[in-house]
């Protein structure tokens, strides 16, 4: 059978659904009765997210009031009514970033360090692309003579760190889906592996990350003694891994011992080998729940990837939080909640590629919630 | 020496305070080539009986021999059809009984598989829905791929626990004459669990109560003398047909009665547990 895939079908599946309501809005097919469900779906999750925005802006606002009264206050009592007026001045005029009070940025400020990161990046782009094209000949005969190519070393842009982190939660997902996943199948199948396997696990999940991180420090570091290697991403990524993992061992050894008793029954009328029996009964049946676990790790993943980075100095959105949060700029702040939204943003898209490659492997096609 | 025999069977459930024995001493013999059909209420311990001889369940005592041998774990030569159909939900129609034929004839090729496959699925008539996984057929279609599953595996013996119970009254009779066409050829062995006396006269040799349980036993037998192959219409007038018929149907009430009677006396729920019930609607 051959589905015409449509983008109604496709967003519905990604749990997007209030695109197809889009669709309908600009083709002209709403119906009558779907005015409600356009209410519901469009209008109110836009009317709130401007409600938030209107909220935000008031509350930076009176806190930027807050912190500015101070200044000029403390000023007038410490120095008098000249370096008070000074000071209110300068804060009025908004250049000198030493005496604008430093608090939670307006939306605006945050939507101005977007566009500014943005040209940041395209700056830094056009640098990079420069800076190849300018080596490209003799990194050619450099490699042609056995020697290391010259590679641009500039500092990363915003867009950068973000390839960066989802490099790192990639990397540290995989290992936790490399471990778990197996190691899951094999307590699951056994009920001694199980009870010996379950203080460990007990222990160790709900160890926070910064513990995982300094326990990876201490070995990876051990290891790798004597290498001049940068060795923060392989830290960092491993910690992700391990901080992670534990839903989706949890969840693949509760999905493989629970099978449903007909489908063993039937494995054991059929006379299915151990491999067949695993393959083709018990890890199908239990792959809703695998996923389910998966589902968590990645987002547990994405939500440690910042602390970890932060502490491993590897490169991406953690350290960019750390190093602006230390600069304290002008925009610093602005460009710290920029961030939190792209973080913010990326664990949400993350979340839905997972629902979506779960509902294309499950065989249960419920909808997305 | 019985084709399979069932030697003071019994079965115990659960431990210490919760043990319920199920089946209590229970002897049976079935003879190559015989069809046997073994009626009972609900919960009596149909399905236990079953999984004691096609070898997923061991007896608590007594031992269950099959060609004069213990039975010791499953078996390709005794087939079974699930009373609750247990299909694999991930796989389609084809695939559920592919996987069966493969199991089956480790030795023969994809295309000679897939011939089996699709002569056992135009069997049971689900040929337009081979690609469909389980979730998009009703109950009795199911109950055909299941029937299918098991007949396609060649079993010398074919044990089916309630097979065609989700079925409308035509299909419940081709798929009748269906299983009786493939007992019939090479001389296979049946037992079939019913709980419809007419299906247990029109297809058996012999019919054998199963008292209700717990401590269930099995009841007198009742021998079919009809001939074969039968005819439905024609068998509502034979002499021997009625008499059977109604002495079937009137043990049944009085052990109905019985039972009934005890419940009155004494206010004890049966020890009933839906699974199988709830199994019937996923
Ligand atoms: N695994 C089990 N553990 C404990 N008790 C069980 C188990 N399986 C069945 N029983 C009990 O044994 C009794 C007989 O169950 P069984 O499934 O054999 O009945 P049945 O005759 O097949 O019923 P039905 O006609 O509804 O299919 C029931 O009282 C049931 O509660
Ligand atoms: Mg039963």
């Amino acid at each position: 059978m051959k589905h015409s895939i449509t983008l109604g079908k496709v967003s519905k599946f990604m749990g997007l659904g209030f695109l197809t309501t889009f669709k309908d809005l600009f083709t002209g097919k709403l119906e009558k009765e779907d005015f409600k469900n356009f209410l519901r779906k469009v209008v109110v999750p836009l009317a709130s997210i401007f409600l938030f925005i209107g909220l935000w802006h008031a509350g930076s606002k009176s806190l930027y009031n807050i912190e500015a009264d101070f200044r000029i206050n403390k000023a007038l009592e410490e120095q008098g009514q000249v370096a008070a007026d000074a000071v209110a001045a300068c804060i009025a005029l908004g250049e000198d970033s030493s005496c604008q009070p430093n608090t939670l940025p307006s939306p605006a400020q945050v939507w101005g360090s977007y566009k500014s990161l943005l040209r940041d990046h395209n700056i830094i782009s056009a640098d990079k692309a420069a800076f190849i094209e300018k080596t490209a000949v003799l990194n050619e005969k450099r490699v042609a003579d056995g020697k290391d190519p010259i590679v641009y070393t500039g500092r990363p842009s915003f867009v950068d760190q973000i390839f960066r982190s989802l490099q790192t939660v990639f990397a540290g997902f995989l290992l936790a889906l490399l471990i778990a996943v197996p190691l899951g199948i094999f307590i699951g199948l056994s009920p001694t592996l199980k009870s010996s396997f379950n203080w460990f696990i007990q222990i160790f999940k709900p160890v926070s990350p910064v513990v995982w991180y300094l326990l990876v420090f201490m070995i990876v570091k051990t290891l790798l003694i004597g290498s001049s290697e940068d060795s923060s991403f392989t830290i960092s990524f491993i910690s992700v891994g391990l901080c992670s993992m534990w839903a989706t061992l949890v969840n693949t050894a509760m999905g493989v011992s629970s099978v449903d008793k007909d489908y063993i029954n039937v494995a054991k009328v059929l006379k299915l080998g151990t491999f067949q029996k695993i393959f083709k009964v018990v890890l199908p049946s239990s792959l809703p729940l695998i996923f389910t676990g998966l589902k968590i790790t990645l987002s547990v993943a994405w939500m440690v990837l910042i602390a970890i980075e932060l502490l491993a100095q590897s490169p991406g959105l953690g350290l960019f939080v750390w190093e602006e949060f230390q600069n304290g700029a002008n925009d610093s702040n602005a460009k710290i909640i920029v961030a939190m939204f792209v973080i913010g943003i990326i664990g949400f898209l993350l979340d839905r590629l997972m629902l979506t490659i779960q509902n294309w492997v499950s065989f249960d096609k419920t909808d997305a919630i | 020496m019985a084709y399979l025999e069932l030697n003071n069977i019994y079965k115990t459930y659960g431990q210490g305070e919760n043990e319920t024995e199920v089946l209590s001493n229970i002897n049976l013999s079935i003879e190559e080539g015989e069809f046997v059909a073994i009626v009972g209420f609900t919960g009596s311990g149909k399905t236990t009986l079953v999984n004691l001889i096609n070898g997923l369940l061991e007896p608590t005592k007594g031992e269950v021999l099959f060609k004069g041998e213990p039975v010791q774990g499953t078996s390709h030569e005794r087939g079974v059809i699930f009373q609750n159909y247990s299909l694999l939900p991930w796989l389609t129609v084809g695939q559920n009984i592919f996987m069966a034929v493969k199991e089956a004839f480790p030795k023969k090729s994809k295309t000679e598989l897939n011939t089996i496959v699709a002569d056992y699925v135009d069997m049971v008539s689900l040929t337009p829905a081979i690609n469909k996984r389980p979730k998009e057929l009703s109950g009795g279609m199911r109950q055909r791929v299941a029937v299918a599953r098991a007949l396609a595996m060649k079993p010398e013996m074919i044990i089916m626990d309630e097979p065609l119970g989700a079925l409308d009254a035509l299909t419940r009779g081709n798929l009748q004459d269906e299983i009786l066409n493939i007992w019939g050829k090479d001389k296979r062995t049946a037992l079939l669990i019913t709980n419809d006396v007419d299906e247990g006269i029109y297809m058996a040799d012999r019919i054998i109560p199963l008292r209700p349980g717990p401590n269930a036993t099995l009841g007198p037998e009742f021998k079919i003398d009809i001939e074969r192959p039968r005819d439905k219409t024609e068998m509502n007038d034979n002499a021997n047909f009625k008499e059977t018929r109604n002495a079937i149907i009137e043990y049944l009430m009085d052990i109905g009665e019985e039972r009934k009677s005890e419940a009155k006396a004494e206010f004890v729920l049966p020890d009933l547990s839906p699974k199988d019930f709830v199994n019937q609607f996923k």
